[in-house]
C-alpha cells in the first residue's frame, strides 16, 4: 500500500518492551518484527501477555520500557530514548495508521454497519460523506454484509458485528491490522465466517499481527507464530516449527497439550 | 361536611392559574437548559479533570443537593443583591437559582453516564485515530445520552414541579396563582384541585413526550 518506505525493513519492530500493572510485570522485555505482508500470531495461556503486546501497538496501553516503530516511527513516544509522550492528536493520527479489531467488537451502538465504517473515514481522514459511503459498502460487501450497511450493531448477530469491526479497521487503510482474539466472544458455528474474512485480507497481503486461541487457523493462515508466557516471548518461527518445538519447549508442549484436551 | 363544592369562582379566575402554568413551564425550559449547559460542561470537565477540579464540582453538587431549594431561592433573591450591587426581577432572580440548582442535579446525571459509556468502545474510538475532542463528541456524548434518558426524564419532571417554590418570591407562576385565587375566593378545595390536576396533566405530557424520544433513541440501539 505504501511505495515510500523501504520494504526490506520490519514494519512493526517492538523492541525490548516491558510493562507492569503494579507489582506484576506483563511483558518482559518483548521483541518481535512483523515485515510487510506478513501475518504474525500470538499464542499462549491466558495471563501472558498476548493482548496487552497488541494493545501497546496503538498505544491503548502504554509501556514502561523499550520501543516499539511503526515505518520506522515511534509509536507513543516523542523521540527515541525520551519517555516523552506524544501528544493526543500526535496519537490519534498514528493510531489511524493501524487497525484494530477487538474480542467484544465494540461496534458504536448508535451508528448502522455504514455509519460505523464512515465515522473514521470522514472525521479522521477527512472524506465526503459520499465518498465515505461508497468507501463503506465497499467493505461492507467484502466481509459479505452488503445489504446490512443501514442496520444497526443490535440488529446484527455477533459474527455479523465482527465483520462489520473488521471492515471498520481496514476501511481506514491501516499500515497493520491488528486482531485481538476476534473470535473468542463469538457462537463456534459463526467463528468460520469471521475467519474467512480474516484469510482472505491475509491473500490480500495485508501485515497482520493477531491473538488468537484458534490454533487450527494460527498454523495455516501465518506466516510465524509467536509463542508468548509469562509475559515473554518464548518460542517464534513458521508454524511447522513451532509446533515441532513441542519436543523441546516444555512451556509450549504444556500449553499444546491443555490446549488439545481442551479443544479436540 | 357542610363544604360544597362550587367551581365556578375557578373558572372566572382560570387565567391566572393558565398563565401561571405558561411561566411555570417557561421557568422550567429555562432553567433546565441552562442547567444541561452547566451540567455538561461540568460533567465533562470532572471526567478528564485532577482531583482539584474533581473536588470542586463535587462539593458544588454537594452543597446544592443538602440544602433546600427554598432556601436558596430565599438566598438569591433576597440575600444576594444586599451583599452585591445586583437588580433582577423575582423571575430572573428564580431562573438563576433554578438553573444552578438544576445545573448541580444534572452534573451527577451526565457524570454517571458518562462513566458508564463502554470503555471498549472508546478504546475503538482511538483505534480508529478519533482525537479526545472526537471522541467525546461521536462516541462518548452519544453513549452517554442514550444511557442517561430514563434518568433525564425524572430530573426533568422533578424540576418543572420545583418551579412552584417561586411562588414564595411572588414569581405568578401557577402556585402563585393558586394562591391569589383561594385568597380572593375562599374556595380552597376547588382551586387546589384543579391546580393539582394541572400539574399532573403538565407532568404527564412531559413524560409522555420524553418517553417517546427515549423510545426512538432505544429503538437506534
Amino acid at each position: 500500500m505504501s511505495t515510500s518506505s523501504n520494504d526490506t525493513r520490519a514494519l512493526l519492530d517492538v523492541r525490548d518492551v516491558s510493562k507492569s500493572f503494579g507489582v506484576v510485570q506483563v511483558l518482559r522485555s518483548v521483541s518481535l518484527q512483523v515485515t510487510r505482508g506478513e501475518v504474525v500470531t500470538v499464542i499462549g495461556p491466558s495471563g501472558s501477555g498476548k493482548t496487552t503486546l497488541l494493545r501497546c501497538v496503538n498505544f491503548l496501553e502504554s509501556y514502561d520500557s523499550g520501543s516499539i516503530r511503526i515505518d520506522g516511527k515511534e509509536v507513543g513516544f516523542r523521540d527515541p530514548g525520551t519517555r516523552q509522550r506524544r501528544s493526543e492528536r500526535d496519537l490519534a493520527a498514528m493510531r489511524a495508521e493501524t487497525g484494530m479489531v477487538f474480542q467484544s467488537f465494540n461496534l458504536f451502538p448508535h451508528l448502522t454497519a455504514a455509519g460505523n465504517i464512515m465515522l473514521g473515514l470522514r472525521k479522521v481522514r477527512g472524506k465526503s460523506e459520499a465518498e465515505a459511503r461508497s468507501i463503506a459498502e465497499h467493505w461492507l460487501g467484502r466481509v459479505g454484509l452488503a445489504h446490512k450497511a443501514d442496520s444497526l450493531p443490535a440488529e446484527l448477530s455477533g459474527g455479523q458485528q465482527q465483520r462489520v469491526g473488521i471492515a471498520r479497521a481496514v476501511a481506514m487503510e491501516p499500515k497493520i491490522l491488528l486482531l485481538d482474539e476476534i473470535t473468542s466472544a463469538l457462537d463456534p458455528e459463526l467463528v468460520g465466517e469471521v475467519l474467512a474474512v480474516v484469510r482472505s485480507l491475509a491473500e490480500d497481503g495485508m501485515t497482520m499481527l493477531m491473538v488468537t486461541h484458534e490454533m487450527a487457523f494460527a498454523r495455516d493462515a501465518s506466516s510465524r507464530i509467536v509463542f508468548m508466557a509469562d509475559g515473554g516471548v518464548s518460542a517464534v518461527g513458521p508454524p511447522k516449527e513451532i509446533l515441532a518445538a513441542e519436543t523441546t519447549n516444555e512451556r509450549l508442549r504444556t500449553f499444546l497439550a491443555r490446549f488439545r484436551a481442551s479443544h479436540f | 361536611m357542610g363544604y360544597a363544592l362550587n367551581f365556578n369562582l375557578i373558572w372566572r379566575h382560570f387565567d391566572k392559574l393558565w398563565g401561571g402554568l405558561l411561566l411555570s413551564l417557561e421557568l422550567a425550559v429555562i432553567s433546565i437548559a441552562i442547567g444541561i449547559v452547566i451540567g455538561l460542561v461540568l460533567a465533562v470537565w470532572y471526567v478528564s479533570a485532577g482531583r482539584v477540579v474533581r473536588t470542586i464540582i463535587a462539593a458544588y453538587v454537594e452543597f446544592i443537593r443538602n440544602v433546600p431549594l427554598i432556601l436558596l431561592v430565599y438566598l438569591v433573591f433576597y440575600g444576594l443583591p444586599t451583599v452585591v450591587d445586583l437588580a433582577y426581577s423575582a423571575p430572573t432572580s428564580f431562573i438563576l437559582t433554578l438553573s444552578v440548582y438544576s445545573g448541580a442535579y444534572l452534573v451527577e446525571v451526565f457524570r454517571s453516564g458518562l462513566e458508564a459509556v463502554p470503555r471498549g468502545q472508546l478504546d475503538a474510538g482511538k483505534a480508529i485515530g478519533l482525537t479526545p475532542w472526537q471522541r467525546l463528541i461521536h462516541v462518548r456524548l452519544p453513549t452517554m445520552l442514550r444511557i442517561t434518558l430514563p434518568a433525564l426524564s425524572n430530573t426533568f419532571i422533578s424540576l418543572f414541579k420545583d418551579t412552584s417554590i417561586a411562588s414564595v418570591i411572588s414569581v405568578p407562576e401557577l402556585t402563585y396563582g393558586a394562591q391569589w385565587i383561594n385568597f380572593n375566593t375562599f374556595r380552597i378545595v376547588e382551586v387546589y384541585l384543579v391546580t393539582t390536576a394541572m400539574y399532573l396533566l403538565t407532568g404527564y405530557a412531559l413524560l409522555f413526550g420524553l418517553r417517546l424520544v427515549e423510545r426512538r433513541f432505544r429503538a437506534a440501539r
